[in-house]
């Protein structure tokens, strides 16, 4: 290539938006805060900063890919447009009586969210189709246009559509779809068997409800931004980035814009995901700690683990059950209450408990000398030396550590009769802990083991913590990369074109058709090829082809990753023994005699993954002068322990240090505990390992 | 506090992390629907005495205690010298172990360094253990399925053959059950695995330290909790349908300085069919409604579950004695927090909700080719569980909760899931308008199911419901919660309890019970009001008779729907 390829990536948080430009192998950062009126503004602003530094025009941009918490957010937020729901005779309350169960058991005052839209909004025709796709019952145009008359009546924005068992059988969905389209030309339409064509009417029809509920604001949002930087002259094509870690157009993402739902996160696990090829790693756990909440993802074979299902906007102390379930394919991560924001106090057991309350940035934790009095984590991490109060965030702001002590004392230390390093140790212990069991039981929900795993931690906090994390959960090495703040705008600029399409389609293998499977998978390619052809009409698109089975009458499916052989030939002994083989793996063994079924099938199109280069990894080339030493904590011995400090800049490709060490740069800080040793690495990364 | 008290902290949260990766991996690896779409489990960790010190919060409350209690039963019956590295135990005894023949517990000794260290237990229910079948129709435990008394599954690694065999020869899905027993034994050996992991990262040799801190503390919390309510006692009395005979619930409760005692005396005796309830199971319900009431966040241990104490006269329904029939003992269980609640709202006044449908709705169908007539070649015999909820009690400061289990915590199966398991159709599943007793707070609104087999079947419907005779009471003014209702679409009577026929063509029609509501109904704010009729929770006539919304606030709320608006 004579010309060095330009690529922005964007990515709107809940506090900053984070804009990165690479120029070749070069790249530029800016870190500017979010707009929320007018979303677009801070991208313009950002990069026009990252451009100027640069120093090149915004029309020399190849290639934009945006992430965002706007879809989140608005969901969080109930911030969407005048939704009506159509749905089945007899299931009008789908939505609203969820799973009928109470997600916190010891709560006599429990309260379940609201469905995003209230009972009057949701409108219902005859019609029936059965769990094998055959009609039951029929629905003709004239059962669907005195709805659909009222409807529009109401003045709705946005429809969305959920009938029972279109995932089968979508002809009376696409039939309501006509009758919308004849009606009500303004309004957008959201069919379930296009949005989410999955089996369980709660989880498709409340992801039909969400896109549908989001589907104006994203729209209008998208085609804004796209204006604005038609305006300052860019010429490239404009990408989204999607909740399973990979790209479509900003067309597939107006259509469809719950797949944009913590397409943030997502963008950190594909980071992750990179630096793990950089090191030949295939058994990676991502560690994303920022202000309020911790984001932890397996990552096997450089891939970030995803899923079908997840759960937005928790709003019960993050606890699994109070949010409301997404079907879509999605980046697995569990995430906790658990930031450097979160907040302390003593429970009744005597307890410290951490989190999920956060000091948020106003007034923030004690030491911001904003009026916070209650102990934050980064209180804690103060008082116990791990931050320099005087050079927080490049210095850009001096922290006082008399107000982390006092706050520390008066909320956990009077109670508790501890003084405030005690306090702070125990509140540190603490929120370390909650992280390491949320990792725990991740893994275990998987069938992991993390003893085998390497940590990449990266967010303003992680590096903090990083190192605890790994002595409690005997993880023995830890990567910190570079960028580490700006990280989930750079994983943006790694992620391939892809789009996963799948379908819930019964099959046991008793009952096995090949022929169907073919049909039914090459549909399913052609499908998920088009959205990617649409993105990137040059690369090759690579297929991957995955089935979900389970013995008939379990109730959780493992996927089985197929080849394409396997896929568009199939076999029904084939089948049997990949889903043996993997099920022993997870669970130790078989069990004989029973059938097995499949449950969804699903293809995943995605252009090739960018070749990275293996970095060397030099052994100790000399040791990293420390240029001065502080007190630092030291949970090993409960006490604390002189330490080293090193500026990260100051250590040369090869260079060693000893824990205890403070790293230091202007984004964050990274603690080496006393049990490890860390290595400068050529790309930038502090490579930590156990001692010798 | 010093430094080790930071060390036992940390440790505590670790073994309540423990016993939720035990209770996951069961789930993951279950074959029966109760454990793995419901949530119908439990799981924990105890000390060498067979104490509990942590337990998995699951949907199940009825296991509580029962686990608590069961460890020290293993150990007796096994005996001390009989424990060795490798064993697994188990039993369904409904007496030592959960309450009904259907819970398989199981037991795993935990060695460490060659000693013994603790246990961990799990139970979970199974769907089928053979004799008569999940229902109340036994006349006793002998016809209620396979009874296997505490014994060893597996000695120092090696899996009791003879028991599994006889196991597989006595019920109706072998592979299934025995499956689920290899699913209870993995997550024992999960939860003992993550127990040595953190002992030997804190270097410990024993748990006495911990387990004295954990129950320390749980204690003291606990007691706390009970010296910070008034010394009093008060009586609850519930009557529910029963059988085909009412039952009533009579419970006194006292406040004593160091324990609340649940006095059942004066209760029902026990009944013919199965829905007794052992003692074990009762006292679960009874300690749960004073523990959600009182200490909700303290985490159920050994200690903390001690100031609960109940009695109940042998032979009385909440005391049933071996042989009583005992397999739907969930019944007359999730009845036992409405009557705590009606004595301990006499004690601390204003705490506790009205009552709800208490019991789960669940029926269980079998569907088979017509008998009347030509069946299809692809007609089929199926078993399909369904468990559905009605509403619960208002609470003093919030409406009950809409079609959602409590006590019970388990979980609904989507209809998509149901008519996939069989030949069934569900032709309806939704809210039931005007169900919610009237109230400041209105009670939670039941539901309405309508049940179907598809073409060229016939079924029995095994229907397990309450309320049909009695349903929810208020409090504090609070109107009463709609009644059960159970017909067929031809309009033939049917009963609450039970196993019954119907024929091809034919759907069972039901509406589930509703919350009673909480406070005079004419307290209840206007907005509230409103937005009821809006969502059409309640009718314009309910709106209007009983809560005097005027003919205009009417017509306003009914305008602002027909243009789409919340309210």
């Amino acid at each position: 290539m004579t010309k060095q390829s330009v690529r922005l990536g964007v990515d709107i948080g809940g506090t900053f938006t984070d804009v990165v430009l690479e120029v070749g192998t070069v790249s530029f950062s800016a870190k500017v805060l979010t707009t929320y009126v007018a979303p677009e503004n801070a991208i313009i602003d950002g990069m026009q900063q990252v451009c100027a530094k640069a120093g090149i025009d915004p029309s020399a941009i190849d290639q934009i890919i945006h992430g965002t918490t706007l879809a989140t957010n608005a969901l969080i937020e109930r911030r969407g447009a005048k939704t009506a729901l159509i749905t089945t005779e007899g299931f009008r309350d789908v939505i609203e009586m969820r799973t009928e169960s109470r997600f916190e058991q010891y709560d006599l005052n429990l309260t379940l969210p609201e469905p995003l839209l209230a009972r009057q909004m949701r409108y219902t025709v005859p019609g029936r189709m059965d769990a094998s796709g055959q009609e039951l019952l029929p629905l003709t145009r004239a059962d669907i246009e005195p709805v659909v008359a009222q409807i529009a009546a109401a003045g709705y924005d946005s429809v969305a559509v959920g009938l029972i068992h279109s995932y089968l059988n979508d002809a009376h969905e696409k039939l309501v779809g006509d009758v919308l389209a004849d009606m009500m030309p303004d309004a957008m339409v959201s069919l379930s068997c296009e949005v989410s064509p999955q089996m369980r009417e709660y989880e498709r029809f409340n992801t039909v409800v969400a896109n549908a509920y989001i589907k104006p604001l994203m729209k209008s949002y998208l085609g804004r931004l796209e204006g604005r930087l038609r305006d300052e002259g860019v010429t490239c094509n404009i990408f989204l980035m999607h909740s399973g870690g990979g790209i479509i157009s900003i067309e597939s993402a107006a259509e469809f814009p719950v797949r944009l739902v913590e397409s943030g996160p997502a963008g950190g696990a594909v980071f992750a995901a990179n630096i793990a090829a950089r090191y030949g790693l295939d058994k990676v756990l991502s560690f994303d700690m920022g202000g309020t909440t911790a984001k932890i993802c397996l990552i096997k074979n450089q891939t970030p683990k995803t899923s079908r299902v997840f759960e937005v906007a928790r709003t019960y102390r993050f606890k699994k059950g109070s949010g409301m379930p997404i079907s879509i394919p999605v980046i697995d991560m569990v995430e906790i209450g658990a930031g450097g924001g979160s907040l302390a106090h003593v429970d009744a057991m005597r307890q410290i408990r951490v989190g999920p309350e956060s000091a948020g940035s106003e007034p923030g934790p004690a030491c911001y000398g904003r009026g916070g009095a209650k102990p934050a984590v980064t209180d804690a991490d103060l008082v116990l030396g791990k931050l320099d109060p005087d050079n927080f965030a490049g210095g850009s702001m001096v922290l006082d550590t008399a107000s982390s002590a006092k706050a520390l004392t008066d909320v956990l230390g009077d109670t508790l009769n501890m003084d405030a390093a005690t306090s702070a140790f125990g509140l540190a212990e603490v929120v370390d802990e909650n992280m390491a069991n949320a990792a725990r039981v991740h893994a275990v929900e998987n069938g992991e083991d993390l003893s085998e795993y390497t940590m990449i931690a990266f967010g303003g906090a992680a590096p903090l913590h990083a190192g605890r994390l790994c002595e409690k959960l005997g993880v023995d090495r830890l990567l910190v990369p570079e960028g580490a703040g700006v990280g989930s705008a750079i994983g943006f600029l790694r992620a391939p074109f892809s789009f996963e399409a799948n379908r819930s389609v019964y099959m046991t293998l008793a009952g096995f058709q090949p022929d169907k499977i073919k049909a039914l998978l090459a549909d399913l390619q052609s499908e998920a090829t088009g959205f990617v052809r649409n993105c990137d009409a040059i690369s090759p698109i690579l297929s991957e082809f995955k089935v979900y089975m389970r013995y008939s009458g379990q109730g959780w499916e493992i996927p089985i990753t197929l080849t394409e052989d396997q896929a568009m030939n199939p076999d029904v002994a084939t089948f049997e023994a990949r889903f043996i083989e993997d099920y022993v793996k997870l669970f130790g063994r078989a069990v004989d005699g029973m059938d097995i079924e499949i449950t969804v099938w699903s293809v995943n199109a995605t252009t090739p993954p960018e070749t990275v280069a293996r970095v060397e990894q030099d052994a100790g080339l000399g040791v990293a002068a420390p240029h001065e030493t502080r007190q630092l904590f030291d949970p090993a011995v409960a006490d604390f322990v002189s330490a080293g400090v090193v500026l990260r800049d100051d250590m040369a490709v090869g260079a060693t240090c000893d824990g205890p060490t403070v790293i230091t740069e202007d984004e964050t800080t990274i603690i080496v505990p006393s049990s490890r040793i860390a290595t400068r690495q050529p790309d930038g990364c502090i490579d930590m390992r156990i001692k010798p | 506090m010093t430094q080790s008290n930071v060390a036992y902290q940390v440790m505590w949260n670790r073994l309540i992390s423990v016993v939720e990766e035990q209770a996951q991996a069961l789930v993951r690896t279950a074959f029966s629907t109760s454990v793995r779409e419901a949530g119908d489990l439990s799981a924990g960790v105890y000390d060498i005495q067979g104490q509990m010190l942590a337990q998995a919060v699951t949907g199940t409350p009825g296991h509580v205690n029962a686990m608590a209690d069961a460890v020290a039963h293993f150990i007796r019956r096994i005996g001390r010298d009989n424990i060795f590295e490798g064993d697994i135990y188990i039993t369904n005894d409904p007496w030592e172990g959960t309450g009904h023949l259907h819970d398989i517990t199981m037991v795993t000794p935990s060695f460490h360094r060659g000693a013994l260290v603790g246990f961990f237990a799990c139970t979970a229910h199974i769907v089928d253990i053979g004799g008569r079948g999940f229902g109340a129709d036994a006349a006793s435990v002998y016809e209620e399925g396979l009874y296997i008394p505490i014994m060893k599954f597996a000695q120092r690694g090696e899996v009791d053959q003879t028991l599994v065999r006889i196991v597989r020869g006595n019920v109706r899905e072998p592979d299934q059950l025995i499956g689920d027993i290899y699913a209870l034994a993995t997550c024992n050996e999960i939860g003992h695995r993550r127990l040595i992991e953190m002992m030997e990262e804190f270097d410990l040799a024993d748990l006495t330290g911990i387990a004295a801190f954990i129950l320390d503390n749980s204690r003291r919390a606990t007691l706390e909790r009970i010296a910070a309510l008034p010394r009093s006692s008060a009586t609850g009395e519930i009557t529910m349908d029963g059988f085909d005979t009412p039952i009533t619930l009579k419970v006194k409760v006292t406040v004593h300085d160091d324990r609340i005692v649940s006095d059942f005396t004066g209760s029902s005796g026990v009944d013919k069919k199965g829905i007794n309830c052992p003692l074990v199971y009762a006292k679960a319900y009874a300690c749960y409604a004073l523990k959600v009431a009182i200490a909700p966040e303290i985490p159920n241990n050994a200690a903390s579950l001690a100031p609960f104490e109940i009695e109940a006269p042998v032979n009385s329904i909440v005391n049933a004695i071996h042989p009583a029939p005992v397999a739907l003992r969930h019944i007359v269980g999730h009845f036992v927090p409405d009557a705590v609640f009606n004595a301990f709202d006499q004690i601390v006044p204003g705490l506790v909700p009205a009552e709800g449908a208490a019991c789960l709705c669940n029926f269980q169908v079998s569907l088979r080719p017509r008998s009347d007539g030509r069946a299809p070649a692809d007609a089929r015999r199926s078993e399909v569980l369904t468990f559905n909820s009605g509403g619960s009690g208002a609470r003093p400061e919030h409406d009950g909760l809409n079609a959602t289990a409590f006590p019970s915590g388990v979980m609904t199966m989507p209809v998509e899931a149901t008519e996939h398991a069989g030949p069934v159709i569900i032709w309806r599943k939704e809210l039931r308008p005007d169900s919610g007793g009237a109230g400041q707070q209105r009670g939670g609104l039941g539901q309405f199911m309508e049940v179907g087999a598809r073409e060229g079947h016939e079924f029995d419907i095994q229907a397990m419901f309450d309320r049909v005779h009695h349903p929810a009471k208020g409090r504090r003014g609070g109107g009463e919660g709609a009644p059960t209702t159970i017909v067929q679409d031809d309009g033939s009577k049917m009963n609450g309890k039970g196993k019954q026929f119907v024929a091809h063509g034919r759907k069972v029609v039901m509406a589930f019970p509703g919350g009673a509501g909480y406070g005079d109904p004419k307290d209840r704010g206007a907005a509230s009001i409103k937005r009821d009729l809006a969502r059409g929770y309640i009718s314009e006539e309910t709106a209007a008779k009983i809560y005097g919304l005027s003919p205009s606030d009417i017509a306003a709320v009914q305008s602002a729907v027909t243009k789409g608006e919340d309210v």
